[in-house]
């Protein structure tokens, strides 16, 4: 594609490259400054607080529940989807991505009238002797939900593409199906399971609003790395927000770093199998 | 799990029967928060169809250096928390920062004005045309333009007459679905906008305003109006999609 240069293409170029630094990468550099301008003593002197201790755990344990349930069930719900035939499976269909349409914020306030003080099921959550909003139960659940479709959407078309000859094969060589998806059929979907997951953990680690409103949002108690952020920006402790905001961004870079190689890996592996579909 | 909240926040919106619904959304402060959304929802689509476009050509036709960066910083929003991409504004453009006073020493005040509410928009859905656009040019033989060239036609006639018809689905599915995203955004805009009622509040900020001043009702309606809006957008894109399997 070896083209004259024309100065209507370098043109263009510099106008994307204007507006996607402008947008991403000025504002991404003004936080580290802000973070870093009182030096590495003070910025490292936030990451010894208690309560960022206790919010940076928190995230943590909510990214995991998230990760954990969201991939076995958004495994489990991936191959419903694709492998049975039923009535109401375009309906399941469409629900799946309901998470992504719905505000955070709205999510949040369902929860609370499900759970809240004067909650539908409070009833029942008391009766079984658990907590659920404003305990990290609730957080989990809102977590959980905000990330529902991301394994879903990223396995469903691997399990569409690989069919399912190779299992059949498994089952009429004697595997049992518990056998045939752990040595057939993980090993096919493993990439795509995993860009999925990384997904999920972004998000998770992001989630805000849903947290917050199910939360009460406690100091040291039911407080997240996010709800943190918030906090010291009201309390006009600045160094505080930058310095945990810092560290999310640096959790969200690495995730995508690892996205942009299972990109790569999922292609390659793509290619070795035949596959078609593979955009390179 | 998925079908109960539209349930439950109609329940609770119409807790006080039809009258309270419609006199919660019809109060001054909640009308001009969802005007206010949809405004600055329009803006960011119309912007980002634009830019997200001529940002996907430039990422498929050209080859420059700095091109990966670029693929990788489009990315980004998706992965940063968007509590975070607000605070970057207000770090960058807030009152306490170089850029900030400088701008609002000619006139321009961002932070804290609705201007602010569009900027945090473009940057969480700065992916969403990117990403539509650029499978489908990719897929699009650049030999077509390149004859529409030959033929005489300038750079922009070949783009209009031979490119973009083949992109608008794209772009339109992928702007519509930003504008779906757009109307929920909290994060962001809580800390950049300032959040003041009938002039930099938006409907999310208003839900979560009503439930934390314990007013439910309201933040359900709300809630409601915005889960019709976002669904019958989504109904829209899945039809042109469905247009663009057909064609």
């Amino acid at each position: 594609m070896r083209r004259r240069l024309r100065p209507g293409r370098v043109a263009l170029i510099a106008i994307a490259v204007t507006y996607v630094c402008a947008l991403v990468a000025v504002p991404a550099a003004a936080l580290l400054h802000g973070a870093f301008a009182e030096g590495l003593t003070r910025f490292a002197a936030v990451f010894t607080r208690p309560d960022v201790h206790s919010a940076l755990a928190l995230t943590a344990l909510m990214v995991l529940v998230a990760v954990l349930v969201n991939t076995i069930l958004g495994t489990a719900t991936a191959w419903v989807l694709t492998r049975d035939r039923f009535r109401g499976r375009a309906l399941l269909n469409g629900l799946v991505d309901v998470p992504f349409a719905i505000s955070p914020v709205i999510v949040g306030l369902v929860l609370l009238e499900l759970f809240g003080r004067k909650g539908l099921l409070t009833p029942f959550a008391s009766a079984l002797g658990v907590q659920i909003a404003f305990a990290w139960p609730g957080m989990a659940l809102a977590t959980t939900f905000v990330t529902l479709p991301f394994v879903v959407r990223e396995v469903a078309p691997v399990l569409e593409e690989i069919g399912t000859d190779q299992e059949s094969a498994a089952y009429t060589l004697g595997a049992s199906p518990l056998v045939t998806f752990f040595r057939v059929t993980l090993p096919s979907i493993r990439w795509g399971l995993a860009y999925g997951i990384s997904l999920t953990a972004a998000r998770a680690i992001g989630e805000f609003g849903a947290v917050l409103i199910i939360s009460g949002g406690v100091a040291g108690r039911t407080e997240t790395a996010t709800s943190f952020v918030y906090r010291a920006l009201e309390d006009r402790d600045d160094l505080g927000a930058h310095a945990v905001a810092v560290a999310l961004v640096t959790a969200s870079v690495i995730l995508l770093g690892a996205m942009e190689v299972l990109k790569r890996r999922r292609l390659g592996a793509d290619r070795s199998t035949g596959a078609d579909g593979a955009e390179v | 799990m998925v079908a109960l909240p539209v349930a439950v926040v109609a329940r609770s919106g119409l807790s006080g029967g039809i009258d309270a619904f419609v006199r919660a959304l019809w109060h001054p402060v909640a009308r001009a928060a969802l005007l206010l959304t949809l405004e600055s929802a329009a803006v960011m689509a119309l912007v980002n169809a634009f830019m997200g476009t001529l940002t996907a050509y430039v990422l498929v036709r050209y080859r420059f250096p700095g091109r990966r960066l670029l693929n990788l910083l489009i990315d980004l929003p998706f992965a940063i928390p968007t509590l975070v991409a607000g605070l970057m504004l207000v770090v960058l453009l807030g009152p306490g920062a170089p850029l900030g006073r400088s701008l609002e020493s000619a006139g321009l005040r961002v932070v804290y004005a609705p201007a602010s509410i569009v900027l945090c928009l473009l940057f969480v859905t700065l992916p969403f045309v990117v990403r539509a656009v650029e499978p489908v040019l990719r897929e699009l033989d650049p030999a077509e333009e390149e004859a529409a060239r030959t033929l005489g036609a300038s750079d922009i006639t070949a783009f209009r007459r031979v490119v973009l018809p083949a992109l608008t689905p794209a772009i339109l599915s992928g702007a519509l679905l930003s504008f779906s995203r757009a109307l929920g955004e909290f994060g962001s805009i809580v800390v950049v906008a300032g959040n003041i009622p009938r002039r930099t509040l938006t409907a999310a900020v208003f839900v979560f305003g009503e439930v934390e001043s314990g007013n439910p009702q309201a933040a359900s309606a709300m809630a409601l109006v915005l889960i019709t809006i976002s669904f019958a957008v989504l109904v829209l894109v899945d039809a042109f999609s469905r247009k663009r399997v057909h064609a």
